[in-house]
C-alpha cells in the first residue's frame, strides 16, 4: 500500500470518489466483470445442464412420473438410502462432538496426524474407500472376519453401507464444530468453574450450546452427502434388488438400459430433496453467522 | 483426578474411531497391494491401460483445476467486494453441486450433449464428441468440484473486509493493481487451500465420470475406473496396487492441506494483531 501511494502523484482518484457518492455499490472496481464472469460460467457449467433434467421430462406426463417415482423397486431404494444415511449421519454427529473438542482443547502426541487424518475421506478416491472397505468388512476380511465368527455379515448388507456412508461424512460434522470451538470464549468455562459447576454440566449447559447450531450443519452436510455418495458405497452394498440398492445406484442402472426418462425422473426427485437439505443447510448458517457476529 | 480420566477416555474413544474408520481402511490397501510381492505390484502399475488412466486423469485435473480457479476468484470476488441483490440467491446457486449426487452430475450432461440432448444434433453437425470422451469427463468433474475454491475464498475474505481494497481504490489503483498487491497477498494460502481440495476431489471423482465416460478402456477410463474394472474382474491385487497410487497422492495432498491450513491460521493471527 504505502508503496503505492508513493508512485501516485494524485493522491486521489477523483472518479472513484464520484463512483463512491453516485451508486451504493462502493468503490471497488470490478463489478460488471466479475459478476459477468461469474454468472456466465455458472449458467454454462451448472444451471442450463441442471435445467436439462426439466427441459427432457416436459415429454413425461404427470401420471407416467408418479408412476416412475413410486415403483417398488425405487421405494425400497428410497428407504435404504434415506435410513442408512440418517444413521450414518447420526453417528458422524455422536463421534463428530468429541473428536473435534479432542483436536482444540487436548494435547497429545500424534494430535497433528489425528487432525490431518480427518480430511482423509474427501482427500481419498471413493472407488478407492469403496474396495477398501468392502474387503476390509467381507467375511474374508480382517474386520468382517471377526463378525463372521458371530454371524454378522457386513459387506454386502445395509451394515455395510451404512459403514460406507460413515466413513464418507466424519469430516463435516468436525469441520463444522472445530472453528466455532477455537473461537468460544474460555471465560464462560472458567465463570462456570468458579461457580461450581461439574464437567459435564459445563459442557452440556455452556458448551454444547454453542456449538450445537455448527453440528447440526455439519449433520446437514454429511446427511445430504451420504444420500448422493456412490462411489463408496456400490462396492459393499452388493446391489441386491429391494434389499441394498440405494436410489443413485438406480438413477446409474436406468441409464444403462437407456431408460432415460426414469433416470431423469428419479433425479428430479433426488435434486429437490437436496434442495431442500441445502436451503436449509444455508438458513441456519445466516443463524450461525448472526450468532458469531452478535 | 476424574477430569484427567474423562480426559484419557475420550482421547482413547477418539484415537479407536479414527484407527478402525481412516487407518484400517488405508492399511488394508497398501497390505493387498503388496500381498504377492513387488514384482505383481509393479506390472499392475506399469500396465499399459494404468498409465494410459494416469494420463487422462492428470490431463482433467488440470483442467478442473484451472477452470475452478478462475470461476472462484471471480465469484469471491463479486460475492465478498459488493453489495447486491438476491446476493444469498447466487451463494446457494454456487453450492448446488455439493449437495447434487454425483451421479446426477454426469447424468445432466449426458442429457444436454448425449444421443437424445438438445445439444446433440449441433455436436454432430461440428463431429464433436462430449459425453463418452475426454470433454465429458472433464466437464463432469469441473461441475462436481465448482464450489471448492470459491467457497473457501469467500469465507477468507468475508472474514477480512474490504476496507484495504476501497482505500487503494480511493488512491486510485485500477482493479487488477488492488488484486494483485491488496488482496492476493491476503489470500493466496487459502486460494492454495482451495486449489489442493479441488485436485484431491478431481483426482478421486468416480460417480460423476462413471456416468459419462462410457468405459473404453485406454480412451475414457480414469484411474478411479481402472480400480473399479480390475476389482469387478477380481483382480484384487491389481486393483489394490493402483488403488495405492491413489492413496500415495491422497496423503501427498493432505500433508499439503496441512500446511497451508497451518500458514493459514499464522496469518489470520497475525492479521487480528
Amino acid at each position: 500500500m504505502t508503496k503505492y501511494i508513493k508512485n501516485n502523484e494524485r493522491k486521489w482518484d477523483v472518479s472513484a470518489m464520484i463512483r463512491l457518492k453516485k451508486r451504493s455499490r462502493g468503490v471497488i472496481p470490478g463489478f460488471r466483470l466479475s459478476m459477468g464472469v461469474t454468472i456466465t460460467m455458472l449458467s454454462l457449467i451448472a444451471l442450463i445442464p441442471l435445467l436439462s433434467v426439466l427441459l427432457n421430462l416436459s415429454g413425461v406426463t404427470p401420471g407416467e412420473f408418479w408412476r416412475i417415482v413410486t415403483d417398488r423397486q425405487l421405494v425400497a431404494s428410497y428407504k435404504v438410502s434415506l435410513s442408512c444415511a440418517l444413521i450414518a449421519s447420526t453417528a458422524n454427529f455422536l463421534f463428530g462432538v468429541p473428536l473435534a473438542w479432542t483436536l482444540t482443547r487436548y494435547r497429545f502426541p500424534f494430535r497433528r496426524a489425528l487432525d490431518g487424518l480427518i480430511e482423509l475421506p474427501f482427500a481419498l478416491p471413493t472407488a478407492v474407500a469403496g474396495i477398501s472397505l468392502t474387503t476390509l468388512y467381507a467375511d474374508t476380511g480382517l474386520i468382517g472376519g471377526l463378525f463372521n465368527k458371530i454371524d454378522v455379515k457386513i459387506s454386502y448388507t445395509t451394515i455395510g453401507i451404512t459403514i460406507a456412508m460413515t466413513f464418507i461424512g466424519i469430516p463435516f460434522v468436525v469441520r463444522s464444530i472445530q472453528p466455532v470451538l477455537e473461537k468460544l470464549d474460555v471465560r464462560c468455562e472458567e465463570a462456570a468453574v468458579t461457580l461450581g459447576a461439574s464437567g459435564s454440566r459445563i459442557f452440556f449447559k455452556v458448551i454444547f450450546p454453542e456449538i450445537f447450531p455448527a453440528a447440526i450443519a455439519g449433520f446437514g452436510l454429511a446427511f445430504a452427502r451420504c444420500l448422493g455418495e456412490y462411489g463408496s458405497v456400490v462396492f459393499i452394498a452388493g446391489n441386491i434388488p429391494y434389499k441394498t440398492q440405494i436410489t443413485p445406484l438406480l438413477i446409474v442402472s436406468k441409464l444403462e438400459q437407456f431408460n432415460y426418462a426414469a433416470a431423469t425422473s428419479i433425479a428430479l426427485v433426488m435434486i429437490i430433496f437436496s434442495f431442500i437439505i441445502l436451503f436449509a443447510i444455508n438458513a441456519l448458517q445466516s443463524k450461525i453467522d448472526a450468532m458469531a457476529r452478535g | 483426578m476424574r477430569q484427567k480420566a474423562v480426559k484419557t477416555i475420550i482421547i482413547l474413544t477418539c484415537v479407536l474411531f479414527v484407527a478402525i474408520m481412516l487407518i484400517m481402511p488405508l492399511f488394508t490397501v497398501i497390505t493387498y497391494a503388496f500381498r504377492q510381492g513387488f514384482k505383481v505390484f509393479f506390472s499392475a502399475i506399469a500396465d499399459e491401460y494404468a498409465v494410459k488412466a494416469l494420463k487422462l486423469t492428470l490431463l482433467t485435473t488440470v483442467f478442473t483445476v484451472t477452470v475452478n480457479t478462475v470461476f472462484g476468484l471471480f465469484a469471491s470476488w463479486s460475492v465478498t467486494k459488493f453489495q447486491f441483490r438476491g446476493k444469498r440467491i447466487l451463494t446457494t446457486l454456487i453450492d448446488i453441486p455439493f449437495a447434487i449426487s454425483p451421479v446426477i452430475a454426469g447424468l445432466i450432461f449426458i442429457l444436454v450433449f448425449g444421443r437424445i440432448g438438445w445439444a446433440y444434433p449441433l455436436l454432430k453437425a461440428y463431429d464433436v464428441r462430449i459425453v463418452f470422451a475426454a470433454p465429458g469427463i472433464i466437464l463432469a468433474s469441473i461441475f462436481v468440484t465448482l464450489p471448492f475454491v470459491s467457497r473457501e475464498l469467500t469465507t477468507l475474505m468475508q472474514s477480512q473486509g474490504s476496507d484495504e481494497e476501497e482505500a487503494a481504490a480511493l488512491f486510485g489503483a485500477k482493479g487488477l493493481t488492488i488484486f494483485r498487491k491488496v488482496t492476493l497477498p491476503h489470500i493466496k494460502w487459502g486460494l492454495l487451500y482451495g486449489v489442493i481440495l479441488c485436485s484431491a476431489r478431481a483426482l478421486g471423482e468416480f460417480g460423476a465420470v462413471s456416468v459419462v465416460s462410457g468405459h473404453l478402456r485406454g480412451k475414457t477410463n480414469t484411474l478411479p475406473l481402472h480400480v473399479e474394472i480390475l476389482f469387478n474382474e477380481f483382480h484384487l491385487t491389481a486393483a489394490f496396487a493402483v488403488s495405492s497410487t491413489l492413496v500415495a497422492i491422497a496423503l501427498v495432498i493432505l500433508v499439503l492441506r496441512n500446511l497451508a491450513e497451518y500458514r493459514l491460521k499464522k496469518e489470520e493471527n497475525a492479521d487480528v494483531r
